[in-house]
């Protein structure tokens, strides 16, 4: 798909700016507000977004909901300092009253005038859809209820099913001061089952699920009904069997996909730009060193078709990038919006995400991801005599400034001579970032990316991402279970 | 900068706009419904490193329609309260209850129990706080704490200052509103020696502004936070007595609290399924629930279904009590709700208290956990593993900093095993504790 994007752009004015009265001229006024005295940068970012949700419970679908969320953020940018204001109703009236909002973070200094638009076009990485059309809601109904009966028939021990199917059509679009003006049609759906199973007076959960950038019938087309009923269940059901897991250090082999959560905590949020301009990065000067074993390649990229984490243009217009962060060891890019990209003398790589209208941008991640090695994964198990093999998480976190992160296992297994033996309940696992990336050893040849699940937190703002790498060895990681 | 909010004319407002929400549901088919309206405001400013950082001006509003339709439900929200808006909302509630299948529990709160005593809960304190006055409060928060030597660099400081109103009316009949205040200062600092950067916080969170810590009391508790993590080291793995801070052992109460919820236990996605009655915390310790305290973080006499408030006893000398209820999840549970539709609200420990000191006397040799991390806690299982950071503790004392270690055991064990409660309360948030000292968990270190 390699269309400018000038399909959404018009689309997006309709959508956007037509209901309020409001038409491209009135960006340029709207603009004008924003950049008052002493403004060296603003830009106002328009939304509208339509949310559905149905939740299947006890075999029924008993609960669906519809949310409609939409509106327009300011910000006003004079060196490091940045106003913002928004307001959820798209008219000429509250474009004023945010700009001037906005424009207030200066005090004084000569009014610069905006850039006429620059023509610009980013290739779609993506489909311009309502993703929540395609499919009637008997369709919708049908696809959790077959979910629900699979689950159910997997297993006696599946005592409880919920299912749920979501989607957002969402529609952007940004000009900014330098010259942008563009737009994006943002379709994201995404299918979930979860189970719980009991046995002999034990009771565990399963879950699983995906999706992306892309119609619901897709989901419905890739039978995720059964696949991921299927692998709930079977993830319930293994955890039923599970020992408590050991306690300190040792090796650990995290499997491909889903694991990848591991490079989002431990090296992606501290090459994030703005925690790199403040220093409060445990990567921070470190761009040209080796922070990784080599063979370790992590990038970040936008551009993957129909991902969950892709996008054709950033929250700031700018096109969605490919971002080598690490390469063969060495650290080589950090990930930018505009206002720290120019505050670090750097060029934007079209990160700038925020979760709404109604917050600002900041450099996040995409969907980030380890590039395959050359080990077969085999030979991966057999070179460990006792460690853990982790092959599904929940979630992550990391302080950015000591590196020290921890991903939860919500599927794990011994490794013992070099064979993978009983399984083992979930435990948190704890390292510092660029220990742990030195640590890796082993890389396989079977990169893949995860389902479609992953959702990033940053300063209270969530936004939907991917993860991916090749099945991986650490020589040593720390492992939180109970034996010690 | 002050933006103009009336939260008298505001309520009025949303009230009128619920009660039309109301009357269109039932002209067009609903035989139920019940409206939720919200309006919030707020100033935040952030500055960092002697300098204004951002200035941002919110203001959100937002409206939820649930309706009934036979035993069918459907539900719509948007962020835009308006009229035109709402009615949208309503018509495709509607929409959606043609599609969803029958639920014989659907439906709303019975009408006896709708609150009927609303009095001022003292929770609403606006503070008329021009932009010049907050940067210079947020400037003094950092500026105290970046002059505390050792301190090298600065995550920032910001204040946020904000007041809404919610309103709730259902057909019953039932049509009230709440206004709300919160205010915050806070503080994070970065220090470095040879072994690598560390950064800590601290802040203070009140709906009363004049009950703000001082500028200069944050700042400086975030450089010493900050400063006395350096030089840590890695903990060996064992089995320890671990005492957790107070901040943290309102999150141990977090957990209990969701495990006791009804949704919880109707899907059966609790460790605490059928736990009623049954002993679980030592005899010495009771958890109650006071929704209607003056000036409390969480206060209100209506829960999210109108149904009054009133004091909740979940631990009573030790065992479960109640369960914390809903209409629809009590209804799946037989059993009457507590009045805890939207969760818990001012939980409050009655337990003998110690001070800090004699519990880590008490302790010993163990770990004195002031930081967790991850999300490592199984609802279904009480699973419990997560990171942490904090200190050494030997012969009683506090000995060096430690991280890069996990905390691991089972919560029902955990809360058998509390050993002592702290009179270090922390008020900050809806749960109101001092540290939890709790015997024989795994460490996971070197």
């Amino acid at each position: 798909m390699t269309q400018s994007t000038k399909a959404p752009l018009d689309e997006a004015i309709a959508i956007l700016l037509t209901p309020g009265g409001l038409d491209a001229a009135a960006l340029d006024t709207g603009l004008d507000h924003a950049m008052g005295a002493g403004i060296d940068y603003a830009d106002l970012y328009f939304q509208r977004s339509w949310h559905e949700s149905w939740v299947l419970e006890d075999g029924e679908v008993k609960d669906a909901s519809y949310n409609i969320d939409g509106g327009v953020g300011v910000r006003a940018l004079v060196g490091e300092k940045t106003g913002f204001a928004y307001s959820n109703q798209i008219t000429a009236g509250a474009l004023a009253d945010t700009g001037r909002t906005a424009s207030g973070i200066a005090r004084s200094g000569s009014r610069l005038a905006s850039q006429p638009v620059q023509a610009g076009g980013a290739p779609l990485r993506y489909a311009g859809i309502d993703p929540l059309s395609g499919l009637s809601a008997e369709d919708k109904i049908a696809l959790l209820k077959q979910a629900d009966r699979i689950a159910r028939e997997a297993d006696p021990c599946v005592s409880q099913v919920t299912a749920s199917l979501t989607g957002v059509h969402e529609v952007v679009l940004v000009r900014a001061s330098d010259g942008t003006l563009a737009a994006d049609i943002r379709p994201l759906v995404r299918f979930n089952v979860s189970v719980i199973a009991a046995k002999n007076g034990r009771r565990e959960r399963g879950s699983a699920g995906g999706g992306g950038r892309y119609a619901m019938a897709r989901l419905r087309d890739e039978n995720v009904a059964e696949r991921y009923a299927k692998e709930a269940v079977r993830q319930a059901l293994v955890n039923l069997e599970a020992l408590d897991a050991p306690a300190g250090q040792m090796p650990v082999v995290l499997g491909s996909g889903w694991p990848g959560i591991l490079l989002h905590e431990a090296v992606g949020h501290g090459l994030e730009g703005d925690f790199n301009r403040k220093q409060s990065s445990a990567f921070a000067g470190r761009m040209g060193q080796r922070v990784a074993s080599p063979g370790v390649t992590v990038v970040d990229d936008a551009t993957l078709a129909d991902r969950r984490g892709s996008m054709t243009i950033d929250d700031e217009g700018t096109p969605g990038a490919y971002t080598p962060l690490i390469e063969d060891g060495i650290l080589v890019g950090y990930m930018q919006d505009k206002l720290n990209a120019r505050l670090m003398n750097m060029a934007p790589t079209g990160n700038a995400r925020r979760e709404s209208f109604a917050h600002m941008p900041m450099p996040r991640m995409t969907n980030t991801y380890m590039l395959a090695g050359q080990d077969d994964p085999e030979d991966i198990i057999k070179s460990v005599k006792r460690g853990l093999y982790a092959v599904s998480f929940g979630g992550g976190q990391v302080d950015i400034t000591s590196g020290k992160f921890v991903f939860s296992a919500s599927e794990a297994y011994m490794i013992e001579d070099g064979r993978i033996t009983a399984p083992v309940k979930g435990a948190t696992l704890i390292g510092n970032g660029p220990e742990a990336m030195s640590r890796v050893s082993m890389i396989g040849h079977d990169m893949a990316l995860d389902t479609g699940i992953g959702v990033c937190g940053k300063e209270g703002q969530g936004v939907p991402v991917g993860v991916g790498q090749p099945t991986l060895k650490l020589d040593e990681l720390t492992v939180g279970g109970t034996q010690s | 900068m002050t933006q103009a909010f009336d939260a008298a004319a505001q309520q009025t407002l949303l009230e009128s706009r619920v009660a039309a929400a109301l009357e269109q549901a039932r002209t067009l088919g609903a035989d139920a419904c019940e409206v939720g309206a919200s309006v919030d405001q707020g100033t935040g400013i952030n500055v960092r490193m002697g300098e204004v950082e951002s200035v941002e001006l919110s203001r959100d509003q937002g409206i939820a329609v649930t309706v009934y339709v036979g035993k069918r439900k459907g539900s719509a929200s948007s962020s835009d309260a308006g009229e035109a808006s709402i009615r949208a909302v309503v018509e495709k509630a509607i929409d959606i209850a043609r599609y969803t299948g029958e639920d014989p529990y659907a439906r709303l709160a019975d009408a006896e129990l709708m609150a009927t005593e609303f009095p001022d809960l003292k929770v609403h304190h606006p503070w008329s706080l021009a932009t010049d006055e907050a940067i210079e409060l947020a400037l003094a928060c950092e500026n105290a704490g970046r002059e505390v030597e050792g301190i090298a660099n600065s995550d920032g400081a910001g204040l946020s200052t904000g007041e809404g109103v919610r309103v709730y009316g259902n057909s019953h009949g039932f049509l009230a509103g709440q206004r709300g205040s919160r205010h915050s200062l806070s503080c994070m600092l970065i220090a470095r020696d040879e072994q690598g950067m560390q950064r800590d916080y601290d802040y203070s969170s009140e709906r009363d502004p004049a009950k703000l810590s001082s500028p200069e009391t944050i700042g400086r508790s975030a450089a010493e936070r900050t400063l006395r993590r350096l030089g840590a080291r890695r903990p060996e793995t064992g089995r320890l007595p671990v005492l957790f801070a107070p901040e943290l052992a309102s999150g141990l109460v977090g957990h209990f609290l969701n495990a006791i919820a009804g949704g919880a236990l109707y899907r059966e996605a609790s460790f605490l399924c059928d736990s009623l009655g049954k002993p679980l915390f030592p005899d010495w310790f009771t958890l109650q629930e006071k929704p209607r305290e003056i000036g409390g973080m969480a206060s209100s006499s209506f829960d999210s279904d109108g149904v009054y408030t009133r004091d909740n006893i979940f631990v009573d000398s030790g065992r479960i009590a109640s369960y914390m209820l809903s209409a629809y999840s009590a209804r799946r549970l037989n059993m009457t709700t507590t009045g805890n539709a939207g969760g818990a609200r001012n939980l409050r420990i009655k337990a003998p208290l110690t001070a800090q000191a004699d519990l880590l006397a008490q302790m010993g040799r163990g770990v004195l956990v002031t930081e967790l991390m991850g999300q490592g806690v199984n609802g279904v299982t009480g699973d419990y593993s997560r990171g942490a950071a904090g200190f050494w503790v030997e012969n009683g004392k506090i000995q060096y900093p430690i991280e890069e270690f996990t905390v691991a055991g089972n919560l029902t064990t955990m809360f058998a095993n509390l050993m002592g409660v702290g009179d270090d309360i922390d008020t900050r948030g809806s749960v109101h504790t001092g540290s939890w000292l709790i015997d024989d968990m795994t460490i996971a270190g070197s």
